[in-house]
């Protein structure tokens, strides 16, 4: 049962072919059995998920209309508020927080009759690369437990990829759900900023944060795309749908684009590693071979993507993480001398080091005296950016990359060298800072059996056309079904 | 215009932060942040005298809604988390100065 997609285990129970409970009771068998081995969750909700499917079973023999995921059992990446257990950004600084609503995105799962089972593992705050920031757990990568998952999406992407749910919900600021997607070989969704709500999210870079589906395969990602997109009063960024309407996005998936054109940068492409190189170039013959026009192009400012980065997402995170101040919620500091320890200590006791050394940088970045140099050159570099990808989409339909530089690092390697962690993210981080979409598609292997994935990156609001460029691909190959040796302890 | 930060400027960094850091800490960070900074000083490379600042990707300006009471979450639900509580209130230390230096 565990091979089934998302929608084929949706199809089924509709069917009355398997229930909800059968399913949610299987998954958490798995659980039982690998998730001592992989670390995918911080918590999970069993005897919650069981009475939930069963009400799900019990609405569907009663011939209720149900929901677009009814009876499917997902995780959703533990930065997204719930009113069940805690919602904790894998800190120490919310360990114990539950949260007094329900994200926007987890009523939306809710109203599709999802069987949310539990909350996936990630950086602390979504700030890094490995899923080795966590301050409560390590998650490893299912294809070898040496390696880390990628992050900061990496729990959720490692329990899919690993069937210890059948979808998930992660959040990408800087790649977080590309780059994990791309290691352990899953599909991963990064919408147009503004498509998904982020109420319930908790902030990191709020002018980057986007929540989309980490799947098995492209029409799971169009069925969650789905259930989540839209607009939400509770959020003044989510955008308008008279404006930008939300697609029926399964409907024409297995329709080709005519003449599509795809655009690549060969120079920027260069500095990824041999392999990665590899795969993408027989991915793009494989659109060749479908009769794509392949456009070499130039986007000159993508170079700069990372340093103007790291300026943007920790100034937003030194302003967004303010708030954990000791006295709303959150971990205080035991016998403060004065209110100004219950801050000072409360936060220093509770954020890890990759936390503080973002808002260190941030609050630098912005501090007076160093505001012109750092942040607002980096708000213009952010503009060029933006600028080479309109000029490319002028003469393409999308433009393709890696993911990564590399495939899965081994765990420990870039830990204690930050900048090296951030370079992981080059190829990822300038669709943020230009709003668009991404997608991370299985693309291919490196001679160690790990996953490399596709990057495809469309204008803003176009998903519709992304999930079908990307299923283009997949209906041609089989990365997308291969699955990692699953070991128990 | 390469300006490398110096321990000093870590500690008014942290203080503005409000992170009580270790000389460990401190350390480390001054040395950290001044290879961060370094690399994402290649931006100087770019000439962007005539470019636009872009803070948001959306041209979004402010959101208005009709102003109508609705439900909030209440006292209860608001308080449940609060490390330190007085019955409907956020505990804190004193906070005005009582003339002891503190």
């Amino acid at each position: 049962m565990e091979e089934l997609s998302a929608l084929e285990l949706r199809d089924q129970i509709a069917a009355g072919k398997i229930s909800s409970v059968e399913a949610t009771k299987a998954v958490f068998e798995r659980i039982r059995k690998f998730e001592p081995v992989i670390g995918a969750y911080i918590s999970t909700h069993e005897d919650r998920a069981l009475e939930f499917a069963a009400d799900v079973d019990r609405r569907i023999a009663a011939g209720e209309k149900m929901g677009q995921l009814a009876g499917v059992p997902v995780a959703i990446k533990d930065n997204m508020c719930t009113t069940f257990g805690a919602t904790t950004c894998a800190s120490k600084i919310l360990e114990n927080f539950h949260a007094p609503y329900n994200a926007t995105v987890v009523e939306k799962l809710l109203a599709a009759d999802a069987v949310i089972i539990g909350k996936a593992n990630m950086d602390e705050f979504a700030m890094g690369s490995s899923t080795e920031n966590s301050g409560l757990k390590q998650t490893v990568n299912p294809w070898d437990t040496t390696r880390v998952p990628g992050g900061s999406s990496g729990g959720a992407t490692a329990a899919v990829a690993g069937r210890l749910c059948f979808a998930a919900l992660g959040s990408d600021t800087g790649g977080s759900i590309r780059q994990p997607a791309s290691f352990c070989g899953v599909v991963g969704l990064k919408p147009t900023y503004g498509r998904v709500s982020r109420y319930g999210l908790v902030a990191y870079g709020s002018s980057l944060d986007q929540i989309g589906p980490i799947t098995r395969n492209v029409a799971d990602t169009a069925l969650l795309l789905n259930v989540i997109a839209g607009h939400d009063p509770a959020d003044s960024t989510s955008v308008d749908e008279t404006k930008a309407p939300v697609s029926v996005y399964l409907q024409n998936l297995d329709k080709p684009i005519d003449g599509l054109r795809i655009a690549i940068v060969p120079q920027f492409n260069a500095g990824a590693e041999e392999q990665v190189q590899k795969a993408l170039n027989e991915a793009i013959s494989v659109y060749k071979n479908l009769g794509a026009e392949i456009i070499e192009i130039e986007m000159p400012h993508l170079d700069y993507a990372i340093a103007a980065y790291y300026v943007i997402a920790t100034a937003e995170a030194s302003s967004n993480l303010a708030r954990y101040d000791g006295v709303h919620y959150g971990h205080r500091t035991e016998n403060p001398r004065d209110y100004v320890e219950v801050y000072t200590k409360s936060r220093a006791e509770a954020f890890g080091q990759e936390v503080k050394r973002r808002i260190m940088l941030g609050t630098y970045a912005l501090s007076s005296g160093y505001y012109d140099a750092y942040y607002l050159k980096a708000l213009k570099v952010r503009n060029l950016i933006r600028g080479d990808f309109t000029a490319a989409f002028e003469k393409c339909d999308c433009v393709m990359m890696p993911v990564a530089p590399t495939t899965a690092f081994k765990i420990g390697e870039k830990v204690n060298d930050p900048l090296q962690m951030y370079l992981s993210d080059i190829y990822t981080i300038s669709a943020n800072l230009a709003g668009i979409p991404g997608i991370s598609i299985p693309c291919g292997m490196d001679d160690k059996g790990l996953p490399i994935g596709l990057q495809i990156m469309v204008p803003a609001f176009v998903e519709e056309k992304l999930l079908r460029i990307a299923r283009m691909f997949e209906a041609q190959t089989d990365w997308h079904m291969k699955k990692p040796p699953m070991n128990e302890k | 215009m390469a300006r490398r930060i110096d321990q000093q400027q870590v500690r008014k960094v942290a203080k503005l932060s409000r992170l009580d850091l270790t000389d460990h800490e401190l350390e480390e960070f001054t040395s950290q942040l001044g290879a961060i900074l370094e690399y994402v000083e290649k931006m100087n490379k770019l000439n962007t005298d005539n470019v636009e600042p872009l803070a948001h990707c959306l041209p979004v300006s402010n959101v208005f809604r009709e102003d109508c009471v609705k439900e909030s979450i209440g006292t209860e639900r608001a308080l449940a988390n609060a490390p330190e509580r007085d019955e409907s209130f956020f505990k804190v230390p004193k906070i005005l100065d009582d003339g002891s230096g503190a």
